[in-house]
């Protein structure tokens, strides 16, 4: 469970250039967004390429965006509830 | 101070190829975006303003090989032909400035030819300046969307100054599957044609094309009704790259300094109008702030796409021709009210006899640009 | 009536080596564009994490005028809407659209990135900028063959004389693969404090670009 998690940071960090941040860092469960790593609407948009690419998983509405980017937890949540079956 | 005025202009979009067959396109209610299913420019349909290849290369062979010549290249061509043509100007002599205002140029040139020189915008620009033959080295403007607007306050600018006495500006850009892979990835596309400041709107529909506008010091060369290039002014937001700015700060900054300076009353306002939720929000916000807010206000963006670097030109031109010709254009895709700040949204086409057109726009990296065209 | 300008201070950057009003501030042994970037942003104490999101035209242009900005505190003696920022280079955002293309050339490997096409416009540059520093004012990109010294003294001249900018900070920042360049100049009007580095000029912005 957690090497998902453990990921994710690593993948995230890659892919928004965010070299001054660690993976220990991040915490799993902070917003992404204004607040926590205070990550703005082209980091959002890069975030749902990253599903796309790694994972093969596609966000379908604003909504659904903001509930699956909210923090790691919820994004390796995502990913787990698609790949179950 | 020298006045500018305007000599001549031109518009190439899929609604005509003189800035006159545009705006009979318009009067009668047509529009240039349709669905485009094209593998070549996006795995998955979308909707844009394109140009016929058959009708421009037809268009294009009255004045050359269409073989020799890039896309971006045939349609610059064809819109300063036509330009030059309607005016006596010696446009020759080094004392006329040519700028091209566009975003991305001959960037179609990317996939097949990485290292082609034509890739240079300053190359592009020399090809279309010796072409022409135009005096001095030209100048190359790069600002985003706003671009447009801005080769015209640079060129109007240039001329108040005495540097010349004649600037030709065209402003080009193509529809390419950089731009549109670019903005389909920003989710800024549009699902049907764009709905300018309507409640449903759901993004901007992107569109190809080309615009000149000759500026004269000359008042003898000037077309009729005389219409002067007055003041303009740009400024940033100094808040994000990509997102406008929610509190309007750079657009209501450039229209406040514009009126300090003017002091007149604006009659009308072409507005950047991309039909996305933030942009035209953001317009709203910036227009009522400045006190504009009961002023007529139209986007072109429904007839003609965002045209990116050719945008602020063609529409610049069609704010001229409404000024001259006493004619105020509906929003296309327009039919409810949509932003927080209601506007005067022109929903009809109407005949009105106008002083002047304020052409505002904006773009990414936050920069804004407003431009004043007035009757003498 | 031309008022008359000066230069008040200049930041080049090339070849591994960052140079203010004339001082060798900053240099290291060869390497890459980026990681020479890195290496200046932890040098002149940056502090800005959204650096590392830009492409090597805006970390250039932004590092050549934060050195500026910050060593002139040019902030604290101009409000954001008097100050000016007029580039210029070359290949424009080109060397970023060739990254970007990247990301389309395949078609089973088709993702475009946001990231990077946002820098496909050379004048976001001046937007990085803008942001940091909380400019408002004139701003303006223009791709010219070579440094133009005349066009610099044409537009920059404009603005002052026209009371469109109190400051303005113009140049060249271009990136091309490997190489890259840039020379800024900060213009104030002669009658402020301090005699500044030269008159503004395009003899001497021209000697000062050529590294004479």
């Amino acid at each position: 469970m957690e090497q998902l998690e453990q990921k994710l940071k690593e993948e995230i960090i890659t892919a928004l250039n965010l070299s001054e941040m660690k993976p220990d860092n991040i915490d799993v469960n902070a917003p992404l967004f204004v607040d926590g790593l205070g990550l703005d609407s082209i980091d959002a948009l890069e975030l749902t390429v990253l599903l796309e690419k790694k994972y093969g998983l596609r966000i379908q509405t604003s909504e659904e965006g903001k509930k699956v980017l909210y923090s790691v937890k919820s994004m390796a949540e995502f990913i787990r509830s698609n790949n179950k079956g | 101070m020298r006045k500018v005025y305007i000599a001549a202009d031109n518009i190439i979009s899929p609604l005509g190829f003189t800035t006159g067959e545009n705006a009979a396109s318009l009067k009668a209610g047509e529009k240039g975006i349709h669905e485009i299913s094209d593998p070549e420019l996006s795995p998955v349909p979308f909707h844009a303003s394109v140009i016929d290849t058959t009708r421009l290369d037809e268009r294009f062979s009255e004045e050359g090989d269409p073989e020799e010549f890039t896309r971006f290249e045939k349609m610059a061509v064809l819109s300063l032909r036509d330009a030059c043509s309607r005016t006596d100007a010696d446009l020759r002599g080094a004392r006329t400035l040519f700028i091209l205002s566009t975003t991305k140029g001959n960037i179609d040139l990317l996939a097949s030819s990485p290292s082609d020189e034509r890739l240079y915008l300053w190359q592009t620009a020399g090809m279309l300046g010796s072409y022409f033959g135009f005096g001095y080295k030209p100048l190359v403007i790069s600002d985003a969307c706003i671009s447009g607007v801005q080769a015209i306050i640079t060129g109007a600018r240039m001329i108040r100054a005495g540097l010349y006495d004649n600037v030709v500006i065209n402003g080009t850009d193509i529809i390419s599957e950089f731009v549109v892979s670019g903005f389909s990835a920003f989710k800024s596309l549009s699902q049907g044609p764009c709905m300018p400041f309507d409640k449903r709107r759901d993004g901007l529909s992107l569109g190809e094309g080309s615009g000149t506008i000759i500026l004269t010091a000359d008042p003898s060369l000037a077309a009729d009704p005389k219409i002067i290039a007055g003041e303009g002014f740009s400024t940033n937001d100094a808040n994000h790259i990509s997102g406008p700015s929610r509190t309007g700060e750079g657009l209501w900054l450039a229209i406040s300094s514009l009126l300090s300076r003017t002091g007149g009353k604006i009659s009308y306002i072409s507005a950047h109008g991309t039909a996305t939720p933030y942009n035209d929000e953001m317009e709203s916000i910036a227009i009522t702030r400045a006190g504009l807010q009961d002023v007529p206000v139209n986007s072109f963006k429904g007839y003609w796409g965002h045209t990116l670097g050719a945008a602020g030109i063609i529409e610049s031109v069609m704010g001229i021709h409404s000024v001259r010709n006493g004619i105020l254009f509906r929003t296309e895709g327009f039919s409810e009210p949509g932003t927080t700040n209601p506007l005067n949204i022109i929903a009809r086409t109407e005949n009105k006899q106008i002083m002047n057109c304020l052409k505002i726009a904006s773009g990414f990296g936050g920069c804004n640009a407003v431009q004043l065209f007035s009757r003498e | 009536m031309k008022s008359a300008l000066k230069i008040s201070g200049y930041c080049l950057i090339r070849k591994n080596r960052v140079v203010l009003d004339g001082r060798v501030l900053f240099e290291t042994g060869p390497m890459d564009f980026s990681s020479f970037a890195a290496e200046a942003y932890l040098h002149f104490n940056t502090c800005y994490p959204k650096f590392h999101k830009m492409d090597n035209l805006s970390k250039l242009g932004f590092l050549a005028s934060d050195i500026l900005i910050r060593d002139k505190k040019i902030t604290e003696s101009f409000k954001g809407r008097e100050i000016a920022i007029m580039l210029m280079n070359s290949s424009s955002s080109l060397d970023t659209d060739k990254t970007y293309q990247q990301t389309i050339t395949d078609r089973n490997n088709y993702f475009p990135s946001p990231a990077v096409f946002v820098y496909t416009l050379p004048n976001v540059v001046i937007g990085e900028i803008c942001i940091r520093h909380k400019i408002y004012g004139e701003g303006n990109f223009f791709i010219t063959e070579k440094f133009d010294a005349i066009l610099l003294d044409h537009i920059v001249n404009h603005l002052f004389n026209d009371g469109l900018a109190l400051c303005c900070i113009a140049g060249w920042t271009e990136v091309n693969g490997e190489n890259y360049e840039s020379a800024l100049f900060l213009i104030e009007e002669s009658s402020g404090t301090g005699s500044g580095i030269a008159n503004f000029g395009p003899a001497e912005t021209e000697s000062i670009y050529q590294g004479i």
